[in-house]
């Protein structure tokens, strides 16, 4: 045991390194897919055929075609067309473009659960669309798509180990390098997916903070139950 | 831009297709089984009224959850022969698969048995079923038939994962569209087809799973 | 049976409005589907008039507030709004249909009370009270706060401004309701059965606010509601609705005490048993 942890010891640097890359690409992954998830999820609402057909096409396009050969086409394909990216936003936007995709469905359910009544009301206080939108049916919505945000950034965590294939210094990465420089395979891959366990369990805990935050601010009563750790998000409906 | 559409129809994509059908395919029938069986498994292990099994259980399904499925290959991979277990790639990679994706669908199954309404429990009570009939015969089938759609829609989820595989030396659809793209630069080629077969074939797919979802009236 | 109920003899014909009338419905259409609920409804109120529609489950008393607050379109007819077309607008002559911009300049003119209050559950009391005036009124921030809280004020709620919806019991709501519709300075109220939704010891608080301001704006009233000394209390005029047409109105001691169709008769002793 002691020998592990020494060993471990040693392998710090490297998770150290790569722990940076992985809470980037997540980081920047998630900003660009909460975006991306607004924009086609409201587009998904429009009265529009046309621009609901436009998101319906981006959101199908994206979840059916593979994270992995989408990160490969940008990464490997793109620059043969003339556009070179930089590897970190090569992952980003693979990441961002996925997990948007499907984050979209999380915006436009989230705002139909919104009951109609909400939206006769704001007609009948001859509320304008955007003001509709922006002070009354996004708020209650936004608290809805947390769980299930929560959820995908989890996800997102996870799909960042992906980068490591397209040469960018992740976690994943930096625990095949520490391998490589020292043969010390139990050790590397025990330890990277300890780091990422504990991640992802700070990340549920301040989702679930997130959540309790925005039910108090839409003045929902808050339930007493543990915050996050084990099995806060059991139950949700997620599929990579 | 260049495309060379002799090179995409003669030669990317019979290669490719083949990979397809023999190694993606086939990989995401397999693990589909061991997800879908050892699944019900740690679903029922989860329910144990023995804290000693159901903790653990919980603690597995967690952690496998949260940590990376490439990850996850790559310590299967590289761990299992140390410890004197040596396994085709192709195995580890339905091990793979299949555990990862057995953690999810034990929740599917779990939200399946709570929802059997409490009537039904306690008919089989009533008529004092013994509790492998009570499973077998009232609560899995209903359990099950309600979550078909969402054991289907990981079944598409893992579909689309099976590229992981080529972490681990496996020849995947995606690994070979990497080789023969790599041979002339033709990675526009190979990853457009590689990415349309995967569109071609979840798509429907995803489709009938949302049909059947609104047949069982979700 | 009465077809064409107006309250000082019917002289204003087809697709004219009413200058003195505050509602005029002429000739009113509305289908949902194949089931036609309203068919060629003619009324029309006064200004300040309060009116209580009454009449069997089914029978399109929600349908006509509802039209009157552009929450369901019309299919054919006319609705004037004191004075001007509610569904059409007048283009070089012709009344064509409204468009939303021509709608919400006609919105303000009506203010409703839902059956479920239907408040926002993301804005505190005072908020919900005046996010509309603000950003659909256009009015100051400093005056919509003012006025909220007098309004707070009027329907008893002074010391709950700072509540969430949530927080409060389903009478207080249902006043917040009230407050926040009347924020909109209104001219016409239209309430939907607003004390169903509560427990028989909260009703009268409701009923209470909402007899003190009949009895003290100049607001005009379209009412919808089973508390028949409530109704009695308010009302200038009840109307008694079946199948989308009126059987009979008038005065309420008349249609509660002496009414002269059966069918306002047996409506009348159904609702009676019921309480
Ligand atoms: N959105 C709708 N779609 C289809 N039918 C509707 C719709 N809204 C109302 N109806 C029908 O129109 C008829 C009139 O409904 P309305 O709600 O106006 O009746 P009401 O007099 O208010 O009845 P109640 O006393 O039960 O509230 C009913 O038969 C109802 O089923
Ligand atoms: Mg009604």
């Amino acid at each position: 045991m002691s020998g592990f942890l020494s060993q471990f010891g040693e392998a710090l640097p490297f998770f150290a390194q790569g722990v940076v890359i992985t809470l980037e690409l997540t980081i920047l992954g998630a900003a660009l897919s909460v975006v991306i998830s607004f924009i086609f999820g409201l587009m998904a609402l429009s009265q529009s055929v046309g621009v609901r057909f436009v998101s319906r096409v981006f959101v199908e396009f994206f979840r059916g075609t593979s994270l992995l050969v989408q990160m490969f086409w940008l990464f490997f394909a793109l620059p043969l067309a003339g556009i070179q990216l930089v590897p970190v936003a090569t992952g980003v936007i693979a990441l961002g473009l996925n997990y948007g995709a499907y984050g979209s469905e999380v915006v436009r359910g989230g705002i139909n659960a919104i009951p109609r009544a909400q939206w006769e009301a704001t007609i009948a206080l001859n509320m304008g669309r955007v003001q509709r939108m922006r002070r009354v049916i996004l708020p209650q919505a936004v608290v809805g798509m947390i769980p299930p945000f929560g959820n995908w950034l989890i996800q997102l965590l996870k799909g960042t180990a992906l980068v490591s294939l397209i040469g960018l210094a992740d976690l994943t990465f930096e625990t095949q390098a520490f391998r490589d420089a020292t043969g010390n395979t139990v050790v590397a891959f025990t330890g990277a997916l300890i780091i990422y366990f504990i991640l992802a369990q700070i990340f549920a805990v301040l989702m679930s903070l997130l959540e309790r935050r925005s039910k108090a601010s839409i003045g929902q009563p808050m339930e007493r139950r543990a915050l996050g750790g084990l099995g806060w998000r059991l139950g949700g409906s997620e599929a990579a | 831009m260049i495309w060379d559409w002799n090179f995409a129809l003669n030669e990317a994509l019979p290669q490719m297709l083949g990979a397809f059908l023999k190694v993606t395919l086939l990989a995401t029938i397999l693990g589909s089984v061991v997800a879908m069986v050892l699944g019900l498994i740690l679903a029922l292990l989860r329910r144990s009224r023995i804290q000693l099994i159901s903790r653990p259980t919980g603690w597995f399904i967690e952690f496998v959850r949260s940590t990376p499925l490439l990850v996850q290959l790559l310590f299967l991979f590289l761990v299992l022969p140390r410890v004197g277990i040596t396994l085709p790639a192709f195995t580890i990679g339905i091990i793979g698969l299949g555990v990862h994706y057995a953690t999810y669908t034990s929740e599917v199954y779990r939200a399946g048995i709570d929802g059997v309404p409490k009537g039904q429990w306690e008919a089989a009570t009533a008529l004092s079923l013994p509790p492998r009939r009570k499973w077998q015969d009232v609560i899995l089938p209903q359990a099950i038939r309600n979550v078909l759609p969402a054991l289907g829609n990981y079944v598409i989820s893992m579909f689309k994962e099976t590229p992981y595989l080529l972490a681990i030396t496996v020849l995947d659809m995606v690994a070979i569209a990497k080789n023969i793209g790599s041979l002339n630069f033709k990675y526009l080629e190979t990853f457009t087809i590689a990415g349309l077969i995967f569109l071609a074939a979840s798509y429907p797919a995803a489709v009938l799973m949302r049909k059947l979802e609104i047949r069982l009236g979700h | 049976m009465v077809t064409e109920p107006t309250t000082n003899g019917n002289t204003t014909g087809k697709g004219q409005s009413a200058p003195d009338k505050m509602v005029r419905f002429d000739k009113v259409v509305k289908r949902f589907g194949d089931l036609v609920v309203l068919r060629e409804l003619d009324f029309e109120v006064a200004p300040a008039e309060h009116v209580t529609l009454i009449g069997p489950s089914g029978s399109g008393k929600t349908t006509i507030l509802r039209l009157l607050m552009t929450l369901e379109k019309i299919n054919d007819g006319y609705i004037w709004v004191d004075g001007e077309p509610l569904w059409h607008m007048d283009q070089g002559g012709k009344l064509v249909p409204a468009n939303e911009k021509y709608l919400r300049r006609m919105r303000p003119k009506m203010g409703m009370v839902f059956q479920q209050f239907n408040l926002f559950p993301n804005m505190k009391v005072l908020r919900n009270v005046t996010e509309a005036p603000i950003y659909s009124l256009g009015m100051s921030k400093d005056e919509a706060v003012q006025r909220g809280r007098e309004i707070l004020e009027l329907v008893g709620l002074s010391d709950k401004v700072d509540s969430y919806p949530s927080q409060l019991s389903g009478g207080q709501q249902q006043r917040v309701a009230i407050a926040r519709a009347l924020a909109m300075n209104p001219k016409i109220l239209l309430l939907d059965e607003v004390t169903s939704a509560l427990d028989p010891e909260l009703v009268a608080e409701v009923l209470n606010v909402l007899r003190d301001i009949a009895h003290t704006t100049e607001i005009t009233i379209l009412c919808v509601t089973h508390e028949m000394q409530f109704a009695k209390d308010i009302s200038h005029r009840v109307m008694m609705f079946d199948h989308g047409q009126i059987v009979e109105y008038g005065p309420p001691e008349k249609i509660f005490s002496d009414p002269e169709h059966d069918r306002t008769k047996s409506f009348l002793r159904a609702v009676l048993e019921a309480r």
